[in-house]
């Protein structure tokens, strides 16, 4: 079980972050957020992602990926978290190149995977379609139209939907709303017709949309995996992305953590420092645990992927909910032990806790993730 | 075939031999073999392999065997366990003295104390119990107050210990005692005093789970001989300190998995109680607190994994120990508080009919569950070292 890191992923680590913490720090969001950026992200630094290696590193060599693998994406997401930086290495490092990895054809990879690792095609998957996550409860339908498909419905919370030039739309060609057989998954132009993408203003100002399918047609190679047995190559990737936003959520528990620590430490009240208070104390110890306990869950969940484990969405399940429920408490203690300051835009505070909400909800919130949890404990 | 593997062959030979066919079973309580000038086997087998271990060392495995400790090497220690393992072996020797103040006299003591209490430990001659509070220091260790003066060619220790795990079958204490008073923590030291010793009262302390296990110890005008100080005069609080590690690690890792798993598991109980969906525990509320406090179980044993890993590949983990302890007690108590929840009033007898053993094992380990986060530094205690060593967090 590998939860050290070996030299290699250590190097990678330090390389990451120094490049988020020198290139890519929050300010990057706050301007992009000011600035009410048309895009959501800044172009520049996706370059600069894409050189360094990053948009290809779950792709192998041969497809023109660098081939770090699950434990790779994950410190490299951890340290992305660390200081929000907005870019579309989710929506499509991880599951664009995830999905078609897992479930392209020979083509389909050939044709779209050095694309992605070249930073020349950017991703969206449209799964969502109610207000929790639950993949199985997918209903939108996807019909017999000639030899391709005609899709209608609806789909939100779309990361990086605006921006993406092809959407990964997740729907039933059989089946019915809670069964796993039936699901399809289809490769759709973001600009065919009959696609009407509207993005949403989320509070973490990052990137989301709800898209409109109105009839839209696609042909039969448009398909990515088996017509109505998708269901395997999705959930294993989802567990790649749960992995991920975990991982992104430690980074940014870790840095919420580490400046709250800080302001322990300087900040005066009473003419003393406030971190000599016991009661502040305890509760930083407290977190401190809980930044131990997420890093574990992390290491194991990204160590269950690379070693593709048949523990995998046991592993997965527990860092999405364990860390989001650690990230919820120090995100609230960032911004209560911080005080008055805490409250205000100036401060990033607010920035990570409305951050580590969203993530929450992303690929499932802790009550989807503690009853997969169970299920899979046999209870 | 090589040097470990031979070692292997050689020693299942010799545990197929030696080790009896009851020892070879799960162990009653009453059938630890705590070892002592007082203990009693109701099972001989027990003390036949606590006598076939000890003499070649192999209760204490890695200790050196120049002071009758097993001299084995880490894998080979590893092997000796692995076959151990693999006949279900019982310990064959629980004691205070293997599993604290061993390493601490190896790491502090006199050639001539080695020579003297590692082989008893060892061999299971000598039981231990440990004094360290006092009813006016629990928390604040170094504030004990238990006099010892220098009376020439002995000295001489009045005062009151607390907590003593024991103390009533014990043979010998291992002590702090004030020598000076006018410092703190410059003026404890390190004694071993013998319980037989004229002076020396232990009186069982009746807890909320209705068991003993704790004495309070009263100690008037004991005599102690001279050679029986460890270590330095006055310089007692770090062999106190290193062995408080050894005792925390010892606690941390208690209890986790017992207790539900007698009933069973979590899981299976509730099933019983709550009826099922499906496979599902029909209670979705209860379903859920079952699976947070599984992933929380979860969570602390890799991280247990992650800072043996971490220490293996040179790396550390800071104050480690005491994260462990805390989290790994308060784990502990919400097992049984949920276990409760689960059980209802059927986790709620106390003794008698309409309970099953099982049942009311519960209950007292529940009870006795409490002190967990108590004994061995509290939880506050424990919060404050990680404030204090670990984040860096000023004194008041």
């Amino acid at each position: 079980m590998a939860l050290v890191l070996t030299e290699e992923q250590t190097m990678l680590r330090d390389m990451a972050k120094d490049f988020f913490t020198e290139q890519v720090p929050v300010t990057n969001l706050r301007k992009l957020r000011d600035e009410e950026d048309d895009l959501g992200y800044d172009k520049d630094v996706w370059a600069q992602i894409v050189e360094l290696g990053f948009a290809g590193i779950l792709i192998p060599e041969e497809h023109g990926g660098t081939g770090f693998g699950p434990m790779g994406l994950g410190i490299v997401m951890t340290e992305a978290g660390r200081t929000l930086a907005a870019s579309p290495l989710y929506s499509t490092a991880v599951l664009g190149a995830g999905l078609i990895l897992a479930a392209g054809s020979e083509a389909q990879k050939a044709a779209l995977l050095p694309k992605i690792a070249a930073g020349e095609m950017l991703t969206a998957l449209a799964l969502e379609e109610t207000n929790h996550h639950n993949p199985v409860n997918v209903a939108m339908a996807a019909e017999k139209s000639g030899d391709g498909y005609k899709l209608s419905g609806e789909k939100k919370f779309v990361i990086d939907g605006h921006i993406a030039d092809t959407l990964i739309v997740v729907a039933r060609t059989g089946g019915q709303a809670g069964e796993t057989q039936g699901l399809s998954m289809f490769l759709v132009d973001a600009k065919a017709k009959g696609v009407t993408i509207t993005r949403t203003h989320m509070v973490d100002s990052r990137n989301a949309a709800i898209v409109a399918f109105d009839g839209v047609e696609v042909g039969a190679d448009a398909a990515l995996g088996a017509i109505g047995a998708a269901y395997p190559e999705l959930e294993n990737v989802l567990d790649l992305g749960r992995a991920c936003i975990a991982a992104e959520m430690l980074g940014g528990a870790e840095a919420v953590f580490d400046t709250t620590l800080e302001y322990l430490k300087e900040r005066k009240q009473f003419g003393v420092i406030i971190g000599t208070f016991q009661a502040l104390k305890h509760r930083a110890a407290e977190m401190f645990c809980e930044v131990e306990i997420c890093r574990s869950v992390v290491l194991e969940a990204l160590s269950a992927l690379d070693e593709r484990r048949n523990d995998i969405p046991r592993a997965s399940s527990l860092a999405k909910a364990r860390v989001g429920e650690a990230a919820r408490l120090i995100t609230n203690e960032g911004v209560q032990m911080h005080g008055g300051i805490g409250m205000t835009d100036a401060v990033d505070m607010g920035l990570y806790l409305k951050r580590a909400r969203v993530q929450a909800q992303m690929l499932g919130g802790s009550n989807f993730h503690r009853a997969r949890y169970a299920d899979l404990g046999g209870y | 075939m090589t040097a470990l593997d031979k070692f292997r062959e050689e020693t299942r030979a010799w545990l197929e031999e030696n080790c009896p066919e009851s020892m070879r079973t799960p162990m009653p309580e009453r059938e630890m073999p705590w070892g002592g000038r007082r203990a009693k086997y109701p099972n001989p087998d027990t003390k036949v392999w606590m006598d076939n271990m000890a003499s070649r060392g192999w209760t204490a495995p890695e200790w050196p065997a120049e002071y009758g400790g097993g001299g084995l090497s880490k894998d080979e220690a590893k092997v000796l366990q692995e076959e151990l393992a693999r006949i279900n072996a019982r310990p064959a020797l629980t004691s205070f003295g293997l599993w604290m103040l061993g390493p601490a006299l190896l790491e502090f003591a006199s050639e001539e104390q080695k020579q003297k209490y590692i082989r008893e430990i060892v061999n299971g001659e000598i039981r231990w119990c440990q004094g360290y509070s006092e009813p006016g220091a629990g928390s604040d260790l170094a504030g004990l107050q238990t006099k010892c003066e220098d009376k020439g060619n002995h000295y001489l220790v009045n005062g009151q210990k607390v907590w003593t795990s024991y103390a009533d079958q014990c043979d010998m204490i291992f002590c702090l005692v004030r020598t000076d008073t006018s410092v703190k923590h410059d003026g404890i030291s390190f004694l071993l005093i013998d319980m037989d010793n004229e002076g020396v009262e232990a009186r069982p302390i009746k807890l909320i789970s209705g068991a003993s296990p704790f004495c309070e110890t009263f100690l008037t005008d004991v005599k102690v001989p001279k050679e029986n100080l460890v270590g330095e005069l006055n310089k007692g609080w770090t062999i106190a300190k290193r062995l408080l590690e050894h005792e925390r690690s010892m606690i941390s890792g208690m209890g986790m998995g017992a207790g539900a798993a007698s009933m069973g598991g979590m899981e299976a109980v509730a099933k019983e109680n709550f009826g099922t969906d499906g496979d599902k525990i029909a209670d979705s509320s209860i379903r859920q607190a079952i699976a947070e406090h599984k992933m929380d179980q979860q969570a602390f044993g890799l991280t247990l994994k992650r800072a043996s890993a971490e220490a293996k590949a040179g790396q550390g983990m800071g104050a480690a120990a005491s994260m462990f302890k805390y989290y790994g007690t308060e784990v502990n108590k919400r097992r049984f508080e949920l276990l409760l929840d689960v059980m209802g009033t059927q986790a709620l007898g106390w003794e008698g009919e309409g309970f099953d053993s099982k049942e009311l094992s519960v209950t007292r380990s529940w009870l006795r569950s409490k002190g967990n986060s108590i004994e061995g530094g509290t939880s506050e205690v424990q919060l404050n070292v990680i404030a204090k060593r670990v984040l860096g967090l000023p004194d008041a």
